[in-house]
C-alpha cells in the first residue's frame, strides 16, 4: 500500500505527519519511508536513518555525431524544450534544457544521436529502526526533480518486502508533486486553518482528484480560529481524518528534531486513529 | 543586410522590447531596400529554451544582426552558431534602434549580457 503525504502550501507539517504516521504504522506493518521532497529532503532529521548506500540519478542527454548527421532538422522539431537545435552546419545541444525523453534519438533517420547519462542528483538509503528509508537529493542548479522522485519510488536495492510505503511529497502541485502522488493508494493532504492553507489546499484537492487518488485531510495547527477550512471540507465532502492542535509544546519538540508520538500520548492516539482511518478508507480493514 | 529588432508592438514606432528570447515581435528590416516585415515570436510561450528557438527562425529569414536589450547564455550560443551578431541598445522605439544601428552607435557583444530566464521574469 502506498500512502502519499502532500500539501499545497509549504510548511504545513507534511514531514511531521509523514514521519509520525510511518512510526505508528511500523507498529503493525513493515514500512518503507520514501522522502520524495528532493529539493529539501529532511525527514531524515526525525528518522535518523543509518545510510548504507547511494547511487547517482541520471537523465540521458543527446550527443550528436556530426559526421553521421544529415542536417535534416528533425531532432529540433521533435524537441519540446529546445534542447537540441540544428543551425546551418552545426547541431547545438543544451543539456540543461533536456528532459531526457529520447525523442531526438528515436527520430534521427541516420542514427547520428547517441545518449549519454548526465547526473542530476542522488538517492540514498538505509535503516531507521524497523523502517527502511530512501531519500532523493536534487543537485543544486538542476531543474529536473521528477526523475529523482521516480528513482526514489523505484529503488529496490537492499529494500525488504514492505507492506506500506509512505511518500513524503514536495509542496505545491507541480510535476514533482504529481510524480509523488501518482498511483498512490491514498493521499493525505496536510493543511492548516489559515487563508493560505485553505487556498493551497484547494489547488492540491484539484490535483488529487485529477489523479484519481482517494484522499483525506489532516489539519495541523488546529484551533487557530479560521473556520472556512472546515466549512470547505464539509461542503466538498472531504474527510478530515485527523487534527493536530496548535500547541507550543509540539513546536518545541519539532524544532529539536523530536517525534511527537514519542513525547505526547494524545498525539500517539491521534496517529493510531489516523492509521485506522486510512486503512479503512483504502479498503484494507 | 537584414537586421532584426525586438519589438513590443507590431509597428516601427513601437517601443523596442528589451527581451530577446521572449520578446513579442521581431521587426525584420532590410537596410538595403528599406523594406520591413514584423513577425510574431513563436517562442514567447515556449516551455523552455525560448532564446534558443528564435535564432533558428531569424537565420531562416536571412537576418545577420539582431538589436535587443539583453541576451542570455543559451541565446548567445545559438546566435553565434547561426552567425547572427548581437547589438545592444537600452531604450527608445524600434525606429530609433534602427537609426542608431545604421549610424554605428550600438555596441556589438559576443557573450551573454544576463543570466538565463531573465526575460521570463520581466515585463
Amino acid at each position: 500500500m502506498i500512502i502519499s503525504v502532500a500539501s499545497g502550501k509549504g510548511g504545513t507539517g507534511k514531514t511531521t505527519v509523514a514521519v509520525n504516521l510511518a512510526l505508528t504504522l511500523a507498529e503493525t506493518e513493515s514500512v518503507c519511508f520514501l522522502d520524495c521532497d528532493v529539493e529539501e529532503p529532511n525527514a531524515h532529521l526525525f528518522l535518523k536513518p543509518e545510510l548504507k548506500g547511494s547511487s547517482k540519478v541520471t537523465v540521458p542527454v543527446p550527443v550528436v555525431d556530426e559526421k553521421k548527421c544529415n542536417r535534416c532538422g528533425l531532432c529540433g522539431e521533435v524537441c519540446a524544450f529546445n534542447a537540441i537545435l540544428p543551425l546551418g552546419e552545426d547541431v547545438l545541444t543544451f543539456h540543461e534544457l533536456c528532459h531526457g525523453c529520447g525523442g531526438c534519438t528515436l527520430f534521427c533517420p541516420t542514427n547520428a544521436i547517441r545518449e549519454e547519462p548526465q547526473e542530476i542528483g542522488v538517492i540514498e538509503w538505509g535503516n531507521s529502526g524497523e523502517i527502511f528509508h530512501v531519500q532523493g537529493k536534487l543537485n543544486i542548479g538542476s531543474p529536473l526533480a521528477p526523475p529523482i522522485v521516480k528513482a526514489v519510488r523505484a529503488h529496490n536495492v537492499d529494500r525488504p518486502q514492505c507492506t506500506v510505503y509512505i511518500i513524503d511529497a514536495p509542496p505545491g502541485t507541480s510535476c514533482p508533486v504529481v510524480s509523488s502522488v501518482m498511483n498512490a493508494d491514498f493521499c493525505l493532504l496536510v493543511t492548516e486553518p489559515t487563508p493560505f492553507g485553505l487556498h493551497d489546499l484547494k489547488l492540491a484537492v484539484d490535483m488529487v482528484r485529477e489523479l484519481k487518488v482517494p484522499f483525506g485531510v489532516v489539519i495541523n495547527r488546529a484551533g487557530l480560529g479560521y473556520e472556512d477550512l472546515a466549512d470547505y471540507c464539509k461542503a466538498e465532502n472531504i474527510p478530515v481524518l485527523a487534527e493536530i492542535p496548535f500547541d507550543r509544546r509540539y513546536a518545541k519538540c519539532y524544532a529539536k528534531g523530536g517525534r511527537l508520538i514519542d513525547e505526547f500520548p494524545e498525539i500517539k492516539k491521534t496517529f493510531r486513529e489516523l492509521r485506522q482511518a486510512i486503512l479503512v478508507s483504502a479498503g484494507r480493514v | 543586410m537584414k537586421i532584426a529588432v525586438t519589438a513590443l508592438e507590431k509597428n516601427l514606432d513601437a517601443e523596442f522590447d528589451p527581451r530577446f528570447g521572449r520578446c513579442k515581435y521581431f521587426a525584420i528590416v532590410d537596410l538595403d531596400t528599406g523594406e520591413h516585415v514584423i513577425e510574431e515570436n513563436d517562442a514567447v510561450a515556449a516551455m523552455g529554451g525560448a532564446g534558443v528557438k528564435s535564432p533558428q527562425f531569424l537565420a531562416q529569414q536571412g537576418v545577420s544582426a539582431v538589436v535587443t536589450g539583453h541576451v542570455g547564455p543559451n541565446a548567445s550560443r545559438a546566435l553565434q552558431a547561426a552567425g547572427i551578431k548581437v547589438y545592444i541598445t537600452d531604450s527608445g522605439t524600434v525606429s530609433d534602434a534602427i537609426t542608431a544601428f545604421e549610424e554605428g552607435k550600438l555596441t556589438c557583444v559576443s557573450e551573454a549580457t544576463v543570466d538565463s530566464h531573465t526575460g521570463l521574469n520581466t515585463q
